[in-house]
């Protein structure tokens, strides 16, 4: 199913209007397969809702979070300097966005260095919908009573305290939500932080994603939850390898609730 | 010949102190080395989180038992701190059992209380020392400590022991001896104390002169213990009790997953894009990006280091230790901390050119790539310490002065250049996600 056409920032410009809030998509979700799915679900949510919402397509540019935390300041500054100078050309107020690593450094990194917006992670967002009735769940849906377990993110749990929202979401499905041993503040990494996702893992007893994997499979439930597109391909990877990816699926907060929507009233 | 026990306790007591005190300048002075970084923003807030990290001790209650433990041996350790007060004034003067006349009924209620504690802080501590040598937990038998650290941990916890044993076997004997019609026992008459008049049995054969020797000898080593053991302390990882209260005080308020930023980047970055837009070109000379060794890394990172008491709680919920990865959160703040000590041996002509760093000497490159950044080892710490600080300070080193990177950040480091994403991806296919069919 292909979208309809979401507008750019430059198109919401020409017709000199400015939507409500922009879908700020990461690089996972722009370019990874898997990832592109999550970013067409919290779209469709979107459109489906008819909040106006606008893109910065090919004008967008990686945040810099994982160039900075390996070690390159010098192109994280670079990063910034030139998102900032698009984000503040379309004098950006209020941002979503589906990347919990995108989140936390637009949030927290570029106000001292002169980008300044109101960042929500597509959790909250989607909790603040529910909560708000505008999005209506199906009664007894398709994951209605289904075993789901959470993995929480560290860059949305440990980074900006941000627990709550993703269970609140699952919640609103009726599924029966069960806990890994560590989550919530002690929830365990999926390996891909700090630059991980783009090089091999040091030398160990075991790859942290198969560990962390291990674990959630432990709950025998037969989706596990995330709400960010890096943990998504660790612990699908994790999935595959441990040869259950038939029987336990890993997705995206935002496809579960786009698969759930309810649109007959 | 009254006076000559006064004056022994005198020699004694500022010996101690003043050997303390010495011992702390020192440490301050190692902490000044790094780079003043230490916030005076929002007192209120600092004080409030002082208050509830530092002395609500919030942290530790992430594990309940043996939280409620650690706050029995806490509390006692300070409660007790009243009745040395006395020992103190008692020894000054000659006098005994000062606060005996001025409280009155209240001095029995309060010598119970500090006999309760003492003995939960006896339990406590032989608790843990099974628990660290008997019981299997894994981060107390880790290679972190092998050597000193363990012996340090393990001699702690025998000193505090020593110690509440001697302040019960003193009031033991103590008030055997007032029932006995001894001087000047017979006049502080206190009464049988809760706990100590168990220890009767065993000393009630003893002579009047054996009792008051031992009595004397207890209250002599239990008072030149304290003051040895305040000397121990800031040469042990028990300097927690002390660094915990500012190094709380000074821990971010921020989020956890802001990174400090790089103003001299930044402002070059600034320059370089849009050279009009900067109106005062900083003057000072660029220093080093990212830190090589101590000196680079900021006061609190420094600070950090001397509050560590090597409990491993960081380790413990460290993903890559987890999985068998070289890196310990641990052993960075203990490896910071053994490079200021080693440094300071040094002749201080020779402490910036020693042939040595942090950086590959102390710290190896592959524990800093093993680090994910989730932000566990920070949120885990009881005291406020942040390894991850220091880890991704001594990244930045790496890859920026000695562009030391794996192939795979090199190459990523292209992409997000040249392409604006760190894969090898067009950035003209940054919008095809729309097209794409799912």
């Amino acid at each position: 199913m292909s979208l309809p056409p979401i507008k750019t920032m430059a198109e919401w410009l020409a017709e000199g209007k400015e939507p409500e809030v922009l879908f700020w998509i990461g690089c996972s979700g722009s370019f990874d397969q898997r990832a592109q799915r999550i970013t067409r679900a919290f779209a469709r949510i979107l459109q489906k809702l008819e909040i106006p919402f606008g893109i910065l397509g090919k004008e967008e540019m990686c945040t810099g979070d994982s160039v900075r935390r390996a070690g390159n300041e010098f192109l994280f500054q670079m990063m910034a300097y030139q998102n900032i100078q698009i984000l503040n050309g379309y004098n950006i107020k209020k941002i979503v966005t589906a990347c919990p690593h995108c989140f936390n450094t637009l949030k927290n990194e570029y106000p001292e260095l002169g980008g300044n917006y109101e960042v929500i992670h597509h959790s909250v967002f989607l909790q603040q919908l529910i909560d708000s009735g505008q999005i209506r769940l199906q009664e007894g849906g398709i994951f209605k009573g289904k075993r789901i377990t959470y993995h929480d993110s560290c860059y949305l749990g440990r980074a900006n305290q941000i627990y709550d929202a993703p269970r609140k979401v699952l919640e609103a499905l009726d599924v029966e939500l069960v806990e890994m041993k560590r989550c919530r503040s002690k929830g365990s990494c999926c390996g891909a932080g700090g630059a991980q996702m783009f090089k091999e893992e040091e030398t160990g007893k075991i790859r942290i994603n198969i560990d962390r994997t291990q674990e959630a499979l432990e709950t025998q439930a037969s989706i596990i939850a995330a709400a960010c597109p890096f943990c998504n391909t660790m612990m699908s990877d994790g999935v595959k390898l441990a040869e259950r990816e038939s029987v336990v699926q890993v997705l995206d907060i935002a496809e579960i609730v786009e698969s759930s929507l309810n649109f007959s009233e | 010949m009254t006076w000559i026990s006064p004056l022994l306790f005198l020699i004694a007591l500022g010996t101690g102190v003043f050997l303390f005190a010495r011992r702390i300048q020192s440490i301050l002075k190692m902490i000044r080395v790094g780079r003043p970084d230490l916030p005076s923003d929002q007192p209120i807030k600092r004080w409030a989180q002082m208050m509830r990290l530092a002395l609500g001790q919030q942290k530790m209650f992430r594990n309940i038992p043996v939280a409620l433990l650690h706050l029995i041996i806490y509390v006692g350790f300070i409660i007790i701190n009243i009745e040395v007060l006395e020992i103190v004034l008692d020894g000054l003067t000659g006098a005994h059992r000062l606060f005996l006349n001025p409280l009155g009924t209240i001095y029995p209620l309060l010598i119970n209380s500090f006999e309760w504690l003492a003995l939960g802080v006896w339990v406590a501590c032989v608790f843990f020392l099974v628990r660290r040598n008997i019981l299997y937990i894994k981060r107390l038998r880790s290679n972190d400590l092998n050597g000193w650290p363990r012996t340090d941990a393990n001699l702690i916890l025998a000193i505090e022991i020593v110690l509440m044993s001697l302040f019960l076997l003193m009031n033991a004997s103590d008030t055997l001896l007032q029932t006995r019609g001894i001087e000047p026992y017979a006049t502080a008459y206190t009464g049988n104390f809760l706990i100590s008049q168990y220890l009767h049995p065993l000393l009630s054969g003893w002579g009047d002169a054996s009792l008051i020797f031992l009595e004397r000898g207890c209250w002599w080593l239990h008072i030149l213990g304290i003051l040895a053991f305040l000397n121990y302390l800031p040469y042990s990882k028990h300097l927690h009790i002390l660094f915990a209260f500012p190094n709380a005080y000074y821990a971010p308020l921020e989020p956890k997953g802001k990174m400090v930023n790089m103003p001299s980047i930044q402002q070059e970055v600034e320059l370089a894009m849009n050279p009009a837009a900067v109106t005062t070109p900083s003057t000072e000379p660029p220093g080093r990006f990212g830190a090589k060794d101590v000196q680079d890394l900021g006061q609190k990172n420094l600070l950090d280091a001397f509050s560590c008491t090597e409990c491993g709680r960081c380790s413990a919920a460290c993903p890559a230790q987890h999985t068998g990865k070289l890196l310990s959160p641990r052993r960075i703040m203990m490896q910071t901390r053994d490079r200021m000590e080693d440094l300071n041996k040094l002749p201080p002509d020779q402490r910036t050119n020693d042939g040595k760093s942090l950086l590959h000497d102390y710290i190896t490159v592959e524990e800093l790539r093993a680090c994910t950044t989730c932000q566990a080892c920070v949120e885990e710490c009881p005291v406020s310490i942040n390894p991850l600080d220091i880890i991704l300070q001594l990244r930045r080193y790496l890859v920026m002065e000695e562009s030391n990177a794996p192939g795979e950040w090199t190459g990523m480091f292209g992409n997000v250049e040249n392409n604006f994403a760190p894969w090898k991806f067009s950035p003209e296919d940054r919008d095809a996600w729309m097209r794409v069919d799912s």
